[in-house]
């Protein structure tokens, strides 16, 4: 009887830890390969409208970006518009199409993407299409929200 | 004799305990980082550069449907003013007119939704009111999936991916949307 007791006492009762790496490691992989680091800092405020009629974008490397909103200032003040491409602003908007068209011949299926800031004018935005117009970058994509029923 | 038995026993292997703490480090790290939210949008092609000495093919009157959206967000459908709400219906009635009113559209292939803004105009009214007008066209396409008995579009862009077919339905009721630049001031 007593030898039966010993021989229980004995027995491990760890759980193998010795996979849990090669688990965690799985997960970290996945999530190395899916992120995309953030390069940009944006120097304008973009709050995107709501929308309905939404398309997702599944192809990431497709997309570029273009901000357009009022510019950020110090002391959480608001400026003039401002267009920014990328992380810098761009003061003169015929380099638009400057810029785009270099993108264009790098990627021939861009996609761009115009985060506009709820509040701005159309004014500029038509604007910078009329120079996605003149570099070819002609699919683009209203960045916005999904809607929030009310 | 004892002591040659201790070195036997001493075994040669690396702790792999810590081994799990320093890959969560790793892995909370990316968690933190990454950004998996899809861009989401309204979709839009832009005419492509007119040729100074190419006239843009002439269309008739009655096949746009005027949309204007003044500096205050205020529209108006063909010089109507109306709620951006009603725009939805407009739509739809002209496209699918097919010679029915003589207010909207001779047929559907030949319909034009035009939008113009004045340069005041703030941005997310012009993109509510593109919004009820693509959710025109996407009811539409929805109803015209039913028909062929598709629970709704989604499934049949999924059923005609998976055939390599065409899409009918988007042929048939294409959706013509102009941006109409606006007066010069």
């Amino acid at each position: 009887m007593a030898g039966h007791f010993q021989k229980k006492v004995t027995t491990k009762q760890d759980i193998p830890t010795a996979s849990l790496p090669d688990i965690i490691f799985m997960l970290l992989i996945f999530f190395m390969v899916s992120t995309v680091l953030r390069e940009t800092t944006v120097q304008v405020r973009t709050t995107l409208p709501q929308a309905e009629a939404l398309t997702k974008i599944d192809q990431k490397r497709l997309v570029s970006y273009i901000y357009i909103g009022p510019r950020k200032l110090d002391g959480n003040r608001l400026g003039e518009t401002g267009v920014q491409i990328d992380d810098a602003l761009v003061e003169d908007l015929g380099n638009v199409r400057t810029i785009m068209y270099r993108k264009l011949v790098e990627q021939p299926k861009l996609i761009v993407s115009l985060k506009v800031d709820e509040t701005s004018e159309m004014g500029i935005v038509l604007d910078v299409q009329q120079e996605l117009r003149e570099a070819g970058t002609l699919r683009i994509n209203y960045s916005s929200r999904r809607e929030i029923p009310s | 004799m004892s002591l040659l038995k201790k070195k036997k026993r001493r075994e040669a292997e690396i702790p792999t305990s810590s081994m799990a703490d320093i890959a969560f480090l790793l892995l909370i790290f990316f968690l933190v980082t990454t950004t998996i939210d899809v861009d989401t949008g309204i979709g839009m092609v832009l005419p492509p550069k007119l040729e100074d000495d190419i006239e843009p093919p002439p269309i008739k009157e009655r096949n746009v449907l005027k949309i204007l959206v003044n500096e205050q967000g205020l529209v108006l459908v063909e010089d109507q003013p109306s709620a951006v709400q009603m725009i939805r219906d407009e739509v739809k009635k002209h496209v699918l007119n097919n010679g029915a009113d003589p207010r909207y559209a001779e047929e559907t292939g030949k319909a034009l939704i035009s939008i113009k803004t004045a340069r005041q105009t703030p941005y997310d009214s012009y993109v509510s009111v593109l919004d009820e007008v693509w959710m025109a066209y996407f009811e539409m396409w929805d109803a015209e999936a039913r028909a062929l008995g598709y629970p709704d579009y989604d499934a049949y862009v999924t059923a005609i991916d998976e055939q390599d077919a065409e899409n009918a339905i988007r042929d048939k009721i294409k959706a013509a949307i102009s941006i109409a630049e606006p007066d010069a001031a």
